[in-house]
């Protein structure tokens, strides 16, 4: 595949309250940074990730074009999924070759409404959402499945958090991503760009998988499109320093480092994960910026990102970041 | 760009007002299964699943895609979900197409889909953000100000909305899929319906349909059956809310065709597109969309469509299928445009094929006026 890089992360300061900021006004100092980190300020393409039901009305994405002062009109393109699935889409794009620079952002309000119940709206309409069961719900489900310890996965993410200055302060550690208000956008370079720069996170490999819908078509102890996800992005082609994992649930941390074939001693979540930060829509993307981030500063050499959509960690992405190409 | 992409197989249900007999899982399955039958495939064969539709309130289920993936065959695959407003429907097909030029995937299958009976879209359209204002008037009222400026610009006469509503229902009622099907359609009849929105009357807009559109993707080595081969794709995005931008002829729709028409080779547009499936979903745009996709001058649009030239036997037919005035399952609306122009190409439209099409433009839209997909797609290898 043609290579492509991380050039530039940026996040808000997430917040676990609205503070009053629009979607486009939270935007906009992240897409500014990460232009003034990439020194670009055009792309080649555009990609975004967002949800309607987290802002209750239709076409939330539309008004952060106002953002992006897309002007000249620009090539883009929007999934109704976490920013991450925006990045492949990007990452898709930019193998094509006749462009080489992408923008990614995410962004998401969960304060606005009660996301608990928001979640349960993504279930099979007919057969699971009528059972009322919300996102804690069908968690529970998958907790009651796994065997662990549960509250020292919290606790070293809690912990974790305390050094970055991005996280909420929240005052213990919980088992459960907080609600939490933020955004984030990442730019993407290959060919020439790629070539004139040496700070970059190489995205060696990228790739997603779907499960069966139904939690009772799978085996909740196990994700295996997590597990051909790794595969496919070649987790297990060499160590793993850093796994930034899309965590919601402490248990889910279990599942998805056996799925992914992580080494004994890969650091999972130094920056807190989502438990200590959940800006749903931004928080896969964040997993991959955080990763890139550790391998841009030489606190690794080889990292793995991964974002997840669906209950009980239905539909899973990988991506292997590395300081080599 | 990229590596060759064409389509091999394209399915559709029959669009009506109210699917009973399905639940959304069975309406997508419906269109994949008939697009796979096309293409001589099953699921098996498949390496990943591009859904698209327009906003999650339509039907009050978020991110379908989840709920979608057993139905489609999606597990253990790649699925990916689109979402840009009206033009979504392309845009999906155009993600789909991407994984095959990016050197991917081999074979795609691109749904699109809307269940409007689920709910009420003018409803899902009309709630707002908050902090700002809602205009309580769904998509005929915003667009019927555009449309009122056109007319004032051009000065087009009254009766031309008039023609392209009936000459699009002509169209549908050749196509056993159309929704809108209307034995007698004349301009008296349309005359006579109330007016919704000035200048727009109910007979000049499009239905609320359920229905859903497929479409396989492939690769040239994994091509199999009849072949629409891709020579073009572009996506254009302008900001809703920028002083000065022209709603009327968008420049993101301007410079989407100008992208399109590059990649494939197309400098007249009239001359070089044997049949066109444009996005209309109130009759006037179509005369806008002709100046804005350059297939005359500016102020001439209506010109063309009141002297017969996108009629089935015109010199350049628009919307042969009959078009969203006939058939409008919201999200898979665009992809219906995409699929009718690889019908029209590879020869398989029915009815309503246009003899000899060669070379056939698929577009949509959505938003505010500002998001724009196109492709164009060929009989011959590009």
């Amino acid at each position: 595949m043609r290579p492509v890089a991380v050039a530039a992360f940026a996040q808000t300061t997430h917040t676990g309250h609205d503070s009053g900021l629009s979607e486009p006004e939270l935007i906009l100092p992240v897409i500014r940074a990460v232009r003034e980190q990439s020194g670009l300020t055009e792309f080649g393409f555009t990609c975004s990730g967002s949800c309607d039901y987290l802002a209750g009305a239709p076409f939330s994405f539309v008004s952060a074009l106002d953002a992006l002062g897309a002007w000249p009109p620009i090539q883009e393109s929007h999934v109704e999924m976490d920013a991450a699935f925006a990045l492949y889409e990007a990452w898709v794009r930019l193998q094509h070759g006749d462009v080489d620079s992408a923008l990614v952002y995410g962004f998401g309000k969960s304060s606005m409404g009660d996301l608990r119940e928001i979640m349960t709206l993504q279930l099979d309409p007919y057969y699971l959402a009528p059972l009322g069961l919300d996102q804690l719900s069908y968690a529970g489900l998958q907790r009651s499945a796994v065997r662990g310890d549960f509250p020292a996965i919290a606790r070293r993410s809690w912990e974790s958090a305390q050094t970055n200055p991005y996280a909420l302060k929240l005052p213990e550690p919980v088992e459960t991503a907080p609600i939490t208000d933020g955004a984030a956008a990442i730019v993407l370079v290959a060919g020439d760009l790629l070539q004139e720069r040496t700070n970059l996170a190489h995205i060696t490999g990228i790739a997603h998988r779907i499960d069966p819908h139904y939690p009772g078509m799978r085996d909740l102890t196990r994700s295996a499109s997590a597990a051909a996800a790794a595969t496919a992005a070649g987790v297990g082609k060499g160590p793993v320093d850093v796994a930034e994992l899309h965590v919601q649930f402490a248990h889910e941390e279990i599942v998805l480092a056996e799925a992914l074939g992580l080494p004994a001693g890969t650091l999972i979540n130094p920056s807190g994960g989502p438990l200590a930060a959940n800006p749903v829509m931004a928080t896969g993307l964040i997993r991959i910026g955080e990763a890139a981030s550790r391998v841009m500063d030489g606190t690794a050499a080889r990292a793995v990102a991964h974002a997840t959509s669906g209950p009980c960690l239905q539909h899973n992405l990988v991506a292997v970041l590395s300081r080599e190409s | 760009m990229g590596n060759r992409c064409a389509v091999i197989g394209v399915g559709q249900t029959h669009y009506t007002t109210r699917r009973r007999d399905v639940s959304m899982a069975g309406l997508v399955r419906e269109a994949a299964l008939r697009a796979l039958e096309d293409a001589g495939l099953t699921f098996a064969d498949i390496d990943a699943v591009v859904v698209g539709k327009a906003p999650d309130l339509f039907e009050g289920v978020m991110m379908p895609e989840a709920y979608l993936a057993d139905a489609l065959g999606a597990a253990g695959k790649p699925m990916m979900r689109v979402h840009t407003a009206g033009s979504v429907g392309g845009s999906t097909a155009l993600v789909g197409a991407s994984l095959v030029q990016g050197g991917v995937h081999d074979r795609v299958l691109v749904v699109a889909y809307e269940k409007q009976s689920e709910s009420n879209a003018t409803w899902a359209l009309t709630t707002h953000l908050p902090f700002t204002s809602s205009l309580v008037v769904g998509a005929g009222g915003y667009f019927a100000p555009h449309i009122r400026e056109y007319m004032r610009r051009s000065g087009a006469p009254d009766h031309i909305g008039t023609l392209v509503a009936v000459k699009d229902r002509l169209n549908a009622l050749k196509n056993p899929y159309a929704h809108l099907r209307i034995p007698g359609i004349d301009r008296a009849m349309v005359e006579s319906t109330p007016m919704l929105w000035e200048p727009i009357r109910y007979l000049e807009t499009c239905p609320s349909s359920d229905g859903a559109c497929a479409v396989v993707l492939s690769s040239e080595r994994a091509v199999t059956g009849t072949p629409a081969w891709v020579h073009g794709g572009a996506m254009r995005s302008e900001p809703i809310f920028r002083a000065g931008r022209d709603t009327v002829s968008p420049q993101a729709g301007i410079d989407c065709a100008a992208d399109v028409y590059r990649q494939a080779g197309v400098t007249d547009p009239r001359r070089d597109l044997d049949v066109a499936e444009v996005y209309v979903p109130f009759s006037w745009y179509e005369p806008m969309w002709l100046e804005n996709l350059g297939f005359c001058g500016v102020n001439e649009g209506w010109k063309l469509t009141e002297a017969g030239a996108t009629a089935l036997d015109g010199d350049i037919p628009w919307n042969a299928s009959g078009g969203v005035l006939s058939s409008n399952p919201i999200g898979a609306s665009g992809l219906i445009r995409f699929a009718e122009a690889a019908l029209q190409v590879r020869g398989m439209a029915g009815d309503h094929q246009v003899e000899g099409a060669r070379k056939a433009l698929g577009h949509a839209y959505g938003g505010g006026a500002q998001f724009f997909a196109m492709w164009i797609v060929g009989a011959e290898k590009p």
